[in-house]
């Protein structure tokens, strides 16, 4: 039972850390640009579809990463100044209708390019084995280096933003971004790069995900709404926030998942269990989101807006 | 967003250049085509295409055009499509649908309309018993029958402890039903995850602490591609037998490969089957469309080849409904699964497989017959059917 514990909280990790990479740019350009990126999604599902036809291509899937993650930048920002860039003034409405159709539109293109049916691509071998924790079950070291990976991006954002001087603009952008541009900073071009990078960390996201999960069109869909949860349970705008909203939906949806119907079996039957346990389960995050909003409801760790 | 196709184009330009002597057939065949679960529609719709070849492009006689619809897997718009296909292209014949929620709502527009509907794949359990219709004949299987194979499977092979995992929508909840109607072993959990899930860290880790002799799941599409790769990457592969059904198939094995080696499914055909028809379709449906036809690929093509027969056998006279539905209902033609026959309730009695992954020769990772689970296989509906 420990073990058990033990395995899903690593899982509930992992699910969050990827949550994370996905929200921290959604939370970047929704806190610093007010503006609504439904087709944050997308760039996951395009980052996972780039990695895989280079790993397949080169076999190897390091390679992979490295020629897919400068194109996903350079994709967000193409989308950034081709579509996003003259919505910025419209409402909100504006700008989910359009970034809605994106994601159409690219979720048809993929299918296009890469068919309709899923398709894999093999993690880098060095990261192939299991770690055995119970008896023919092991944890794969790869979901491990899953982790490692999105701490390790947890830092180097925390790097950016609080110790060099483009973090330092974005933090004061987020909390007033026509004042900074009242001080001569071309906001624009923050914006265009804010973007690209946030595009980057959800290809990222994607690449990572790819060697687990199947690589299909339309991917990104669910993992975006998950995002927002993630957003706004940590605040909008907050990278820090992303974080701690992300880990506590992905070990909540997890242990939720694993232990809510045995739990629910102490009280009523089995088969009610069986009905109820499933449908709780996966509301519980939304649960938890309504709950965090009632009382805060700026999230966890909102921003100082000077808005 | 509808495509009109003349089947085999070429042979069409040439009919209609003669002045058709015969009356014409039109084909209104629906499949899912775009979305996430596009995979299954696609190779079905090929197979449909590939037997329309086949028959010279003249399915029973009749010079033959086919109009492909895409229900993007709303059934509110696939009963627009029906309507469409039925009143404004005057069809003589239904044909395709991969989903049982679209079944279910074209079902009643088509077969009222007094249009024979051939299903290519869904067979949900209404129209298998109570409301089945005479208009309606099935190609595929009613859903529940792959599962109870694999029960049965189970049952046989003496496995004790069996973990059912299932997407928590109707399908799946039927799914772990069917398994239980043969399997009176143990079922040590059942577990139902979120329709779309992709990753089964969690349920694994449960599966590795129940330690069960066998897991038996239904995951279609992406959902399967997911399970069976972690499956394989938790290491399991060698402690839990895996058995499924429409999970490990000919549209999943591209993207799973090795990992889905040794892992189990049901099903009514696969590519090995020795027979005449079967070895045609394969070698021609690899040369026309360059990747290995599924189970869904031999519905569709079985489609078309149950088609051309009925209208043959009553001289491509369309207007006489009893005569074509006798034809309909001898199953007269060659089958690439081998010899079947129609129920009262017009759903297959056939020869079930028991499936594995495995490697052939040249490499290519195929799913192949291993056991007979059943023979002769009638579903659990027909006597509530009352033709």
């Amino acid at each position: 039972m420990e073990i058990l514990l033990l395995v899903q909280t690593l899982n509930g990790l992992q699910l969050g850390i990827l949550l994370f990479l996905i929200a921290a740019g959604l939370t970047l350009v929704f806190g610093i640009m007010d503006f609504i990126n439904l087709a944050h999604g997308v760039q996951y599902m395009i980052g996972a579809y780039l990695a895989a036809t280079v790993t397949l291509a080169t076999g190897s899937f390091f390679l992979g990463l490295l020629i897919a993650l400068p194109l996903a930048f350079v994709i967000g920002i193409g989308f950034e100044r081709l579509v996003l860039r003259h919505l910025y003034d419209r409402d909100h409405l504006d700008q989910v209708l359009a970034t809605f159709g994106i994601i159409l539109f690219l979720n048809e293109l993929v299918k296009i390019i890469w068919g309709p049916t899923p398709i894999a691509y093999p993690g880098p071998a060095l990261l192939s084995g299991t770690i055995p924790v119970m008896d023919g079950f092991g944890y794969p070291v790869y979901r491990l280096a899953i982790i490692g990976a999105g701490i390790g991006v947890a830092i180097l954002l925390w790097f950016l933003v609080s110790r060099t001087r483009a973090g330092m603009l974005v933090r004061a952008g987020a909390s007033n971004a026509r004042m900074v541009s009242a001080l001569g900073v071309d906001i624009q071009r923050l914006f265009m790069l804010v973007f690209g990078f946030g595009a980057m960390l959800a290809g990222f996201a994607g690449m990572m995900a790819g060697p687990i999960l199947s690589v299909e069109p339309g991917m990104g869909d669910n993992v975006l709404i998950l995002a927002f949860v993630v957003i706004v349970i940590g605040g909008i705008g907050s990278i820090r926030g992303a974080l701690v909203g992300a880990l506590v939906v992905g070990l909540v949806d997890t242990l939720g998942r694993s232990f809510l119907s045995d739990i629910l079996k102490l009280f009523v039957s089995p088969s009610a269990a069986n009905d109820v346990g499933p449908a709780l389960a996966s509301m519980l995050i939304y649960i938890l989101m309504a709950a965090i909003l009632f009382f805060r409801p700026a999230g966890l760790l909102p921003v100082k807006s000077g808005r | 967003m509808i495509k009109k196709l003349l089947a085999a184009t070429c042979l069409g330009a040439v009919a209609m250049a003669t002045p058709a002597t015969a009356q014409d057939l039109t084909v209104g065949f629906m499949a899912t085509l775009t979305g996430p679960a596009a995979g299954l529609g696609v190779h079905m719709r090929d197979g449909f295409l590939l037997g329309v070849e086949h028959a010279g492009g003249n399915l029973g006689g009749l010079e033959t055009e086919v109009i492909v619809v895409d229900d993007e897997l709303k059934p509110d718009l696939a009963v627009e499509r029906a309507n469409e296909l039925i009143e404004r292209d005057e069809i003589d014949i239904f044909a395709g649908v991969v989903f049982s929620n679209v079944m279910m709502a074209v079902f009643r527009p088509v077969t009222e309309a007094e249009i024979f509907l051939v299903s290519g794949n869904a067979g949900p359990s209404p129209i298998a018993g109570r409301r089945c219709s005479p208009y309606f004949f099935s190609i595929s299987w009613q859903n529940d029958q792959n599962h109870e194979v694999m029960g049965a499977w189970a049952e046989a092979q003496g496995y004790e402890r069996v973990f059912l995992m299932a997407p928590n929508y109707q399908a799946g909840r039927d799914s772990l039903t069917g398994f239980q109607r043969h399997f009176t072993g143990e079922v040590v959990d059942e577990v139902y995850t979120q329709l779309g899930q992709l990753d089964f860290s969690a349920e694994l880790a449960r599966i590795a602490a129940a330690r069960p002799d066998a897991v038996f799941t239904f995951m279609p599409g992406g959902m399967g591609v997911s399970l069976v790769r972690q499956f394989d990457q938790a290491g399991l592969k060698d402690s839990v037998v895996f058995l499924s059904a429409f999970t490990v198939d000919g549209t999943t094995l591209p993207a799973t490969q090795a990992a889905a080696l040794g892992l189990y499914s049901a099903s009514q055909w696969t590519m090995d089957l020795d027979n005449a028809a079967n070895t045609r379709f394969v070698e021609d449906f690899v040369a026309t469309y360059d990747y290995l036809p599924s189970l869904y690929a031999s519905q569709g093509y079985d489609a078309a080849m149950l088609i051309d027969s009925a209208i043959r056998a009553v001289g491509g006279d369309l207007s006489d409904k009893d005569a074509l539905r006798a034809a309909f209902q001898a199953a007269d033609f060659d089958s690439v699964r081998g010899d079947f026959a129609f129920n009262t309730n017009g759903f297959p009695i056939q020869d079930f497989y028991v499936t594995q992954a495995v490697q052939r020769d040249d490499g290519a990772i195929v799913m192949q017959s291993i056991d007979v689970a059943f023979e002769d296989f009638g579903d659990a509906y027909a006597a509530d059917c009352r033709l």
